[in-house]
């Protein structure tokens, strides 16, 4: 039977488990003799205290949704997808040429295009480790790692050889023509008539993240794919008995996945930068992983832990600007958050099913 | 206080694995030079009770005395020097060491493996005289059969000074004559005054060889009874807590036309093994056809094939046309559509997934069927109903569809997969090792259901390692053995000892 309930599974445990790092986190800003209480207050400030604070931590969320349910996806088929960074990279690259090559009259249309080149180029990138993988058993996390890299070396060849403007010294594209950029969620908000700023990262592509989300669950738990999918990483003999394909399961749960992780690109390149630059995924393929983990594979919760990271990202980047706190003093805290809500989730839920336990027995 | 004291005796042993209370207040005595049965379900918390008397799990209660003095045993090396020895279900030798060596493993004494080597031959070749327990100290493991491996076992315990052995479940593995030969040495074991404990599921043992049984329930010792007074009922009885039909009651087969014909059907196993060398056999409507055998001679690859997940050749025809055995329309999808249910060996890893819950495994390879669908998406609450109506049908407790697999019992998993299976209506059934890990009362009602689906006029086909209930629901039974069928007996034709020479590959 399970001991606990639902609720105290899907949100205790993760409280908790925060609770912790961030116990954790202040310990060690006193013991460099900084001020955890002024360090919190600057967090929340700089990432949910403003509209820009909010704009840039939903920016970062939107990056960490899409990471997360590519991870996620694969991870259902029990397929490790690290290579979340350089399908991003490639997403980017489609995003890019659909911008730069095409003259769309509209920025709503060449959105459309521009998910469409950015999913089908973060699947292609993503197909090839899975076809090495279903068909030749060389392992998934080595190869898509490896493809991390070889994604880099593209990108630079890229920028360098072609996209680069002639004369220009910066290794990045041209920028986008100006009408095909995204509108930010302000100027939506502002358009249905609530007041809020103009400048503001965080644009469409969040309700695309949203959309994901949403898309993602229906997939997975109302689907006979997903059914499929999900049977395979829970049981691969159980699933040979069933007459499920392994070579189908694994490459399609790939290409959702690298599709996803794709269509990080849109936020990144379209929305943000407006044109290709190197380093645009900043390794959010590699946070997808900790959001996934952390949100239970669960798209609802890949959507909490994504804005959750989201406003870690943004304001160790205030503290970072702010306080003497070191920048590797803020990835520690984030790396205390994922060990504590991801690997060692056992620690606080052996004691509370305790707790539950001796709750219900005294209860009957 | 008795003149002697028992040579084992545990107090209010207690064990919790989390919520689950695994051993209660478990109290047994066992008397020096006899052989004691502990009988129970999968479950029962018998394998508990004996890896605390072996130092493998701390008991959190209760006391354990050896003859008559208090021991703590918190490793297995403390339990060897108390004079207790096991012999696993799953024998722990080293394949490609010899006999001997594989005796002193562990025990060698000494740096000089030669001196002890040499020490080691002359006192097995004593023991061996002494316990009659003939074996070459030179062969290697692999070379010899398993009733001698399981000979190499007991060896290995009486090498090391045991006085009270453990055997838990000794016989699985075993032919009908290994097993007779197994209650020889365990006899001749008694009369030197060895005390035995003898872990088993079956009845029929624990009359045939010991002198006092224990019962155990849900973790609790329900009863501890001579076995001259007691029966084979009573003892099921006590096992599920509630009267139970040893027997299965079925009218006479009447075989209708051949459903599956299979001929000269050859797999051959990734390694390179052959592992089905040419079957010949027939299932017609309405009969049931058990094939016998030692598990690992084939009866898993012969069900494999047969529900389209390994590949084969040569030909099997189902109603009299042709089944793919290789590409595309070999796979369990294909085998569905054409009639063959399918309940596999092994529930766990097969048959369900243990972490879907009840109503997901319902739909399981069966989840392109037209009444689960809606549109593009599956039809969750029409499966849910569907499952509830057969959890209601099959008697699954509890009949909660939003249950894990993984926390229902055996038997009442085995009903989910059944259900799933027979309600199908398939022409043809394939059931391996129905009842294995399944309570005695829920056997009964899977039983009942396999006849019942014979007396529909459907083909079944058995696999079971279990003789008995090959015998109790067969109308033919073909034993194979080595990737061959040893030939074809019927039921009330034959008896255990001819079918267990054919299961070891003599005769015919």
């Amino acid at each position: 039977m399970d001991v606990m309930p639902k609720w105290a599974e899907v949100i205790l445990v993760p409280l908790i488990s925060l609770l912790l790092a961030a116990f954790l986190s202040a310990l060690i800003i006193l013991a460099i003799g900084e001020d955890p209480i002024a360090a919190a207050k600057l967090m929340f400030e700089g990432a949910v205290g403003s509209v820009r604070g909010w704009g840039y931590t939903l920016y970062y969320a939107t990056n960490f949704m899409f990471t997360g349910l590519a991870v996620s996806v694969a991870f259902h088929a029990r397929m490790f997808n690290i290579g979340g960074e350089g399908q991003a990279v490639l997403g980017g690259l489609g995003v890019a040429l659909v911008c730069l090559y095409v003259p769309w009259p509209h920025w709503s249309i060449a959105l459309v295009a521009a998910t469409a080149m950015a999913a089908a180029f973060g699947a292609f990138w993503a197909a090839i480790p899975a076809y090495l993988q279903a068909k030749r058993g060389s392992h998934i996390v080595i190869t898509t790692i490896m493809f991390n890299y070889i994604a880099a070396a593209v990108l630079i060849y890229l920028l360098n050889e072609f996209l680069k403007p002639a004369g220009a010294a910066d290794p990045s594209s041209a920028r986008f023509a100006a009408h095909l950029d995204l509108p930010t969620l302000n100027s939506v908000l502002n358009g249905m008539g609530i007041k809020a700023s103009k400048d503001d990262s965080v644009n469409v592509t969040f309700l695309i993240a949203i959309a994901s989300c949403v898309a993602v669950w229906v997939l997975m738990w109302k689907t006979r794919l997903g059914y499929e999918i999900r049977a395979f990483g829970h049981s691969g003999s159980a699933a040979r008995y069933a007459g499920i394909n392994p070579t189908k399961i694994i490459m399609v749960s790939m290409i959702i996945s690298g599709a996803l992780a794709g269509m990080m690109g849109i936020n990144v390149v379209m929305g943000e930068a407006e044109r290709l630059v190197l380093n645009s995924v900043e390794g959010a393929g590699f946070i997808g992983i900790a959001v996934a983990l952390m949100g239970r594979n669960h798209p609802f919760g890949v959507f909490l832990a994504a804005i959750l990271f989201g406003f870690l990202y943004q304001g160790g980047a205030e503290l970072d600007f702010w306080t003497s706190i070191p920048r590797e003093l803020i990835v520690v805290i984030q790396a205390l958050v994922i060990l504590f809500t991801g690997a060692l989730d056992h620690m606080v839920r052996m004691p509370l099913e305790r707790v539950f336990l001796a709750f219900r027995k005294g209860g009957v | 206080m008795n003149t002697t004291s028992p040579a084992i005796e545990l107090k209010g042993i207690s064990k919790a694995f989390g919520p689950v209370q695994a051993n209660k207040d478990i109290s047994i005595r066992v008397m020096p030079g006899t052989i004691h049965g502990i009988i129970g379900e999968n479950g029962a918390g018998k394998s508990t009770l004996m890896s605390i008397l072996y130092g493998f799990y701390k008991a959190d209660k209760g006391e354990i005395f050896i003859s008559g003095t208090k021991a703590e045993i918190p490793d297995s090396q403390a339990a060897i020097s108390a004079g207790i020895g096991m012999v696993f279900q799953h024998f722990k030798l080293v394949e490609n060491f010899t006999v001997l060596e594989n005796i002193i493993l562990g025990a060698e004494g000494g740096w000089s493996l030669t001196t002890s080597l040499a020490k080691a031959r002359k006192s097995l070749i004593e023991l061996a005289a002494e316990y009659e327990l003939n074996i070459d100290p030179e062969a290697l493991i692999e070379e010899i059969g398993v009733g001698m491996q399981q000979r190499v076992e007991i060896l290995k315990a009486l090498y090391r000074q045991a006085d009270i052995l453990i055997l838990d479940e000794p016989t699985g593995v075993l032919t009908p004559p290994e097993a007779d030969q197994l209650f020889r040495i365990l006899g001749r074991l008694r009369e030197e005054g060895k005390t035995i404990i003898l872990i088993t599921h079956k009845l029929r043992e624990i009359m045939d060889i010991t002198d006092t049984v224990s019962v155990m329930r849900r973790g609790e010792m329900t009863a501890t009874v001579k076995t001259a007074d007691t029966s084979p009922e009573e003892l099921a009885e006590l096992m599920v807590g509630r009267k139970v039909l040893l027997r299965v009651d079925k009218a006479p087969a009447k075989p209708g036309k051949v459903v599956l014909d299979i001929q000269n059907l050859r797999v051959v196993d990734e390694q390179g093994v052959e592992r089905l060398k040419g079957i010949d056999l027939q299932v017609r409507a309405g009969e049931v056809v058990g094939i016998a055998g030692v598990a690992g001679n084939g009866q898993s690859e012969l069900l494999e094939v047969l529900g389209g997940y390994a590949d084969g050749k040569g030909t099997v025809l189902l109603n009299g046309e042709p089944i793919d055995l290789t590409g595309k329309n070999s796979d369990g999808q294909s085998r569905r559509a054409r009639g063959i249910a399918h309940v596999p060996e092994d529930r766990q890893r097969e048959g369900l997934i243990m972490d879907f819950m009840a109503w997901e495994n319902t739909a399981f390879g069966y989840h392109h069927d037209d009444a689960y669908r809606a549109g593009i998406l599956m039809d969750n609450a029409a499966i849910r109903q569907d499952t509830e109506e057969k959890m209601e049908r099959f008697d699954v407790r509890p009949p909660d569809p939003r249950l894990s697999a993984k926390n229902f019992s055996g038997g009442n998993q085995q009903k989910i997969v059944l259900a799933r299976e027979i309600e199908r209506n398939p022409d043809l059934l394939l059931i391996g090792q129905p009842t294995r890990g399944v309570d005695i009362g829920a056997i009964e009602f899977i039983h009942q259901k396999i006849v019942a689906l014979r007396d529909q006029g459907k083909a079944i086909l058995l696999v079971s390692v279990e003789l008995e209930e090959i015998l109790a629901l067969s109308d033919r039974v073909a034993v194979m053995f080595d990737g061959h069928i040893m030939g074809e007996r019927m039921p009330n034709d034959t008896d255990e000892k001819e079918l267990g020479l054919l299961m070891a590959g003599v005769g015919s």
